[in-house]
């Protein structure tokens, strides 16, 4: 029986499968789905940990004992847990330990498209790399079984289009769940100096030993075809050589560290030409160089973005490989320019007014990562930065000590969530050092950017069970912060005048601005309605960036389908033109 | 079939392109063709422009259309079918929802939102339909079924049986909302633009 699954889906029937005993990671897209459906399954352990670094570490722990593990995160998680991966490859496993790396190509939801392939060989671990969701689901399966015997761990590198593709899979029935015996082995547990070096020595022994198996791994063929173009290819770019260039001889690379350098050799000794199709960076294209072979790659291919079956066509037929493509028809000749649609904060959104009042108070003011990035953009322009998880308050720190122009005039702004996952060293550290900070956390009581996953002060656990729910206040309080306000992001009044006193009050101090997030609670007041004799047209409501508010005929007005009643512009209307009802302030 | 047939979805964060999916592809698995589904979540969710790639054929190798290879656009809003009107295969269909939308930028006054778009595509583009989905949704019992509108429309321009999309439908919707949705694609499917 074949199920339609999303790579992500695919991973963790997978994991279920093949006997994980417990999962781990923190929500980040496109990583995300992996855990919600893995905890669906019975008898499968599965967390959400505050960040990638503890998930790590717990399922380093867990697999040490003897279990099978499945830690998931987004690219940018595995710099945050690359201090307890780079040293699990020294250890090694007992049970074994896949960990998925969900890498973004094309930035639709992150950051950056840092290009993970390179920490495998950074941290000297096996990698695998699916081109659909039957192998995604397949190479879990593998991935443990090499984690166990090689004594490694193994990331499981995906992309966005892996992730979020749904493609055909055959479900398979579950092994049964067992834990390897564990017995105390301080010589390659225990990573002092001493024990370290022997175990540096063994892991390039233990690597030596993957390489070999890397040559003969199922997962690394050659599909036969023209020996006149030989392309090496791997992930969801196999599907685009597959596409674009049907009938060329193909080495698909599903084991990518390390790479079967022999294969590589007679495969390059078949063809005439050699190319390498890989999104990002060149990371197949530099090692294949260093074999001495002539190849051809980065120079036809972008290093940045995703790759399509329609940019190989036309960067292959560029290269003479390909007849020269016709025009794909572009009836787009002579069309106006459509306006852009930039994602929005959601009407009745809670950060909005903070953004609003921050902009307005020309604060200068840090940033973080969640959806209230999105205040950043206009018309709310409340937002300087955006660099980390974490990194908003380091960041105003900083510029407090170091320029007295912005001295006591700089903000950070950090979600609920990301606070948790690190932001409390950050501010355990404004407090150490001094500083004179404001630090808004914007606790909408959930992880809603990507999808509203629990985390440790909601209360609740990703397998549904009650917990307790960290105390925001109590927890700043403890870390020395004297000053902790709580506020509610309705009341814009109370809001501004909180947020002026503390930052002119010396030291460091923390506003909590708290109200769920709009989707979680699905509360809605009645809709504001728009006085229009009133209304002067001044447009100070569209300030507010709603996507329930326009101008009609000059003319303020509220679209009572997308309205929640949240009344920030009754509060921000000078004229007195738009009336609430009785939610919201 | 040796090529797949390749259906773009575009439409507004909110407006049910998901679910439209979901039925497509079933209906396509269950009429026994190999599919492929591309969608994207996160960041691009919050109001913004959303798109779904549904591919299917006897293989189906890229999960992704490339510009110029739609067979089909879906287009659940004005404005979106405008913007992906570059994956538009000549020779194929658009199907356009008259709703619009407008963009936060229009909304402010920093962008305008072009007024003759319908007539534009049609200036180009032989095989347009439009529908008022929203309405005939609302006449056969909620305006949340605009979507299931759309995709009846949107069967009978793909080589499915229309048992096979009543059945998907069915196994795809929640069963208090079947009677609705069974009529919204029905007026979907019957609807002569």
């Amino acid at each position: 029986m074949k199920e339609l699954l999303s790579g992500n889906a695919a991973i963790a029937r997978g994991a279920y499968e093949s006997g994980v005993v417990l999962a781990a990671g923190y929500p980040g897209t496109p990583s995300t789905e992996i855990l919600e459906n893995l905890s669906r399954y019975e008898g499968v352990y599965c967390e959400w940990a505050p960040n990638e670094k503890v998930a790590m570490e717990v399922g380093v722990g867990a697999a040490m004992a003897g279990a099978r593990v499945l830690v998931t995160m987004k690219h940018v998680g595995v710099n945050v847990a690359a201090d307890p991966l780079f040293t699990a490859a020294y250890t090694g496993v007992n049970g074994g330990l896949v960990l998925v790396s969900a890498d973004d190509p094309g930035m639709h939801s992150s950051q950056n498209e840092q290009d993970n392939r390179y920490y495998a060989r950074f941290a000297k671990v096996a990698m695998l790399e699916p081109s659909d969701s039957q192998e995604a689901k397949d190479m879990v399966r593998l991935g443990l079984e090499i984690s166990e015997q090689f004594d490694i761990p193994v990331m499981l590198r995906i992309t966005t289009r892996i992730a979020h593709s749904q493609s055909l899979v055959e479900l398979a029935e579950p092994v049964a769940r067992e834990i390897k015996p564990y017995s105390k082995d301080v010589k390659k547990n225990l990573m002092v100096p001493a024990f370290g070096r022997l175990r540096r020595v063994n892991l390039a022994e233990r690597l030596s030993r993957l390489a070999r198996y890397s040559e003969q791994a199922p997962v690394n063929f050659i599909v036969p075809g023209d020996d006149r173009v030989g392309v090496v290819t791997s992930g969801i770019s196999y599907q685009f050589v597959r596409e674009a260039l049907p009938g060329v001889s193909i080495l698909k690379l599903g084991m990518t560290n390390p790479l079967p350098v022999q294969l590589i050799k007679r495969f390059a000794g078949q063809v005439d030409a050699l190319y390498v199709v890989e999104e990002l960076e060149p990371y197949l294209e530099e090692q294949i160089r260093m074999l001495g072979l002539k190849v051809t790659g980065k120079e036809l291919l972008p290093d940045t973005g995703e790759l399509n079956q329609g940019l190989l066509r036309r960067s292959f037929a560029a290269a003479g490989v390909l007849p020269p493509q016709p025009p794909a028809g572009s009836p787009v000749e002579g069309l106006p320019q459509a306006p852009p649609r930039p994602p929005v904060l959601c009407p009745g959104c809670p950060h909005r007014g903070v953004f609003y009042t921050l902009q307005r108070l020309k604060l200068t003011v840090t940033g973080d990562i969640g959806c209230y990035t999105l205040g950043g953009l206009p018309p709310l322009e409340g937002m300087d930065s955006c660099v980390c998880m974490g990194a908003s308050i380091g960041m105003a720190h900083g510029i407090d000590k170091a320029v007295p122009g912005l001295k006591g005039r700089t903000v950070a702004v950090i979600g609920d969530s990301t606070f948790l996952h690190s932001g409390i060293t950050g501010l355990l550290n404004a407090v150490y050092n001094g500083s004179d900070i404001t630090v808004l956390i914007l606790d909408n009581r959930t992880t809603a950017m990507t999808g509203h996953q629990d985390h440790p002060a909601t209360g609740r656990t990703l397998m549904g069970r009650e917990a307790p729910a960290v105390d925001l206040a109590a927890l700043c309080r403890s870390l020395g912060v004297q000053r902790v306000q709580v506020v509610d992001p309705l009341d814009m009044a109370r809001l501004k005048e909180v947020i002026k006193s503390e930052v002119a009050a010396p030291g460091p101090s923390v506003i909590i601005a708290r109200r769920p997030c709009v989707l979680l609670t699905r509360e809605a007041g009645p809709p504001v309605t728009v006085d229009a004799e009133k209304c002067k047209g001044c447009k100070m409501c569209l300030k507010l960036s709603c996507p329930a508010i326009s101008m009609q005929d000059g003319k303020s007005s509220v679209d009572a389908n997308l309205c929640v009643g949240c009344n920030l512009c009754v509060q921000v209307c000078t004229a007195g033109a738009m009336k609430g009802g009785e939610a919201g302030a | 079939m040796l090529k797949p047939v390749n259906v773009l979805l575009v439409g507004v964060g909110g407006q049910g392109t998901i679910l439209a999916s979901k039925v497509l592809a079933a209906a396509a698995r269950a009429a026994g063709y190999d599919v492929k589904v591309s969608e994207i979540h996160g960041m691009a969710q919050r109001g913004g422009s959303v798109v779904t790639q549904v591919r299917l054929g006897e293989k189906v190798y890229s999960p992704l259309i490339a510009e110029g290879e739609a067979d089909v656009i879906l287009a659940f809003e004005q404005l979106e079918a405008l913007r992906w009107l570059a994956y538009h295969k000549p020779g194929g269909t658009i199907i356009i929802n008259n709703q619009r939308l407008y963009p936060v930028p229009v909304l402010a006054g920093a962008a305008r939102y072009p007024d003759n778009i319908i007539t534009l595509i049609k200036e180009r583009v032989a095989d347009v339909q439009v529908l008022d989905a929203l309405q005939m949704a609302v006449e056969c019992g909620s305006a949340k079924a605009a979507n299931v509108v759309l995709l009846g429309a949107l069967a009978r321009k793909l080589p499915v049986e229309k048992a096979v999309w009543r059945q998907a439908l069915e196994n795809t919707v929640p069963p208090r909302f079947l009677e609705i949705n069974n009529a919204a694609f029905t007026a979907g499917y019957g609807a002569r633009c």
